[in-house]
């Protein structure tokens, strides 16, 4: 048995949302374990020693509901569970790892995935920037609703408890895999138009959390221009999956394909 | 913290941030959920949390607490098997071994939730699986085949009664 996971961690096990923020608190030295696919995996191989950790199997926080053209999105609702909303949300949860693996993995844990050591993380974080999404979470200073970017950019110290949306006139979603033992994306590319016509770009895969591509999102009505320009705006990993170069190479060609399915939408 | 596996109540003593898997494995002496990649990429430590297939080394046990587990223990027995089992011996779905009881598990959670003898579906059911003997074709043929209701649900394969000593399962219902 790996010694690991036997740290004595205190373990919080929260019945509802109010507990759930309760035991959170400020989060300092809290380590929130929601699916498990990432926390897990971390604690057996010893990466992860948690002292606090806020397990919310039972805190509820899931479900997805629809307030006319407005969707929100419980931060403990499976990733298996939007794989039928429009796109390009839907298409991408469809596209993570595996069967299992979705009906495990949660909307909050993807939203707050650290970068993967071998592998990008955090897929969906694509999505919901082109899709402009809210982000409502708990935290030092209480409640606060941000836009998936400024959440992205300081999401330490916070528990995700919803993400909303207006549902796009478009969506398109394309993605550079590999045919490998784990089913993931080297780069994931989301794209969103609005009913006025705003265009929204974003890349998963690259360094960091998933970044919007305003180079690209100015030339929308020029696919191929707006994939040579998206490069400037994004920082590439270089990981076990793709090389830096050749994530490089294939995001003008991925942004291309999604600005393409937008027009074809039209 | 209780666990119910292949219908026998247990009472769990492990930490409860320790990994399912190790449960059934070292406190209850359940060990066809296989120790893989622990990081729920390999797919053999496959079980059923309430009928769905799950990773065993991902699930920490608290998080389960109370659920009804099945393990490969649990789906037939060695004079009847389910016909999910009976499907991987008619089809020599099995090489080595290691990953058979995570592709049975998922397999077995693809029949019972209605699926179809389609091969798309059915390598979609199991994409979180590896089998490093290579051996896929066997094992999308088995699926198919219980799919498609074409094996029998209670083929003998063990020798006669008084052949050989029965074989004892750890973890099998009483």
């Amino acid at each position: 048995m790996p010694t690991a996971v036997e740290t004595g961690a205190e373990v919080l096990l929260p019945t509802s949302e109010d507990e759930a923020v309760a035991a959170f608190g400020d989060g300092a030295g809290v380590t929130v374990l929601a699916g498990g696919t990432i926390v897990v995996p971390e604690m057996t191989y010893g990466y992860l020693k948690p002292q606090r950790v806020l397990m919310l199997a039972q805190a509820g926080l899931d479900g997805i509901a629809r307030d006319g053209s407005r969707t929100t999105i419980g931060a403990m609702t499976s990733v298996a569970d939007l794989t039928d909303l429009p796109s390009p949300l839907g298409l991408c949860a469809a596209n993570v790892a595996d069967l299992e693996i979705r009906a495990q993995a949660t909307v909050g844990g993807n939203l707050c995935a650290p970068q993967g050591r071998d592998a990008p993380r955090g897929d969906l974080q694509s999505a919901f920037l082109a899709l402009d999404a809210q982000v409502r979470s708990v935290g030092a200073g209480g409640e606060r609703t941000d836009p998936v970017e400024t959440f992205l950019a300081d999401r330490a110290g916070r528990l995700i408890l919803d993400v909303s949306f207006e549902e796009p006139a478009a969506g398109a979603f394309a993605r550079l895999d590999r045919p490998h033992t784990h089913d993931y994306s080297a780069l994931t590319v989301c794209a969103a138009r609005t009913a006025d016509g705003t265009v929204r770009v974003a890349v998963a895969g690259v360094e960091g959390p998933a970044v919007r591509l305003p180079s690209a999102e100015a030339k929308a009505d020029d696919p191929a221009a707006a994939g040579a320009a998206a490069v400037s705006d994004a920082t590439f990993a270089d990981d076990a999956l793709a090389s830096a170069w050749y994530r490089e190479r294939t995001l003008p060609v991925l942004v291309r394909r999604v600005l393409t399915q937008l027009q074809e939408a039209a | 913290m209780k666990l119910t596996v292949n219908g026998v109540e247990h009472e769990i003593e492990s930490a409860p941030l320790t990994p399912l898997l190790y449960v059934l494995r070292e406190e209850l002496g359940i060990t066809s959920p296989k120790v893989g990649c622990q990081q729920g990429g390999c797919g053999s430590c496959t079980i059923l949390v309430s009928g769905e297939p799950r990773r065993a080394c991902l699930l920490a046990v608290a998080a389960v607490d109370g659920s009804e587990i099945t393990t490969l223990e649990g789906l037939g027995t060695a004079e009847a098997l389910s016909p999910i089992q009976t499907a991987f011996h008619q089809h020599y779905a099995a090489q080595c071994g290691f990953c058979t009881s995570g592709m049975v598990m998922a397999a077995h959670a693809y029949l019972e939730n209605g699926g179809g003898t389609g091969r798309e579906s059915i390598q979609e059911a199991l994409a979180g699986h590896v089998c490093r003997c290579t051996g896929y074709v066997k094992i999308l043929d088995a699926v198919s085949a219980a799919a498609g209701g074409e094996v029998a649900s209670n083929q003998r394969w063990l020798p006669q009664p008084g052949e050989e000593a029965p074989v004892e399962v750890p973890g099998a219902p009483a």
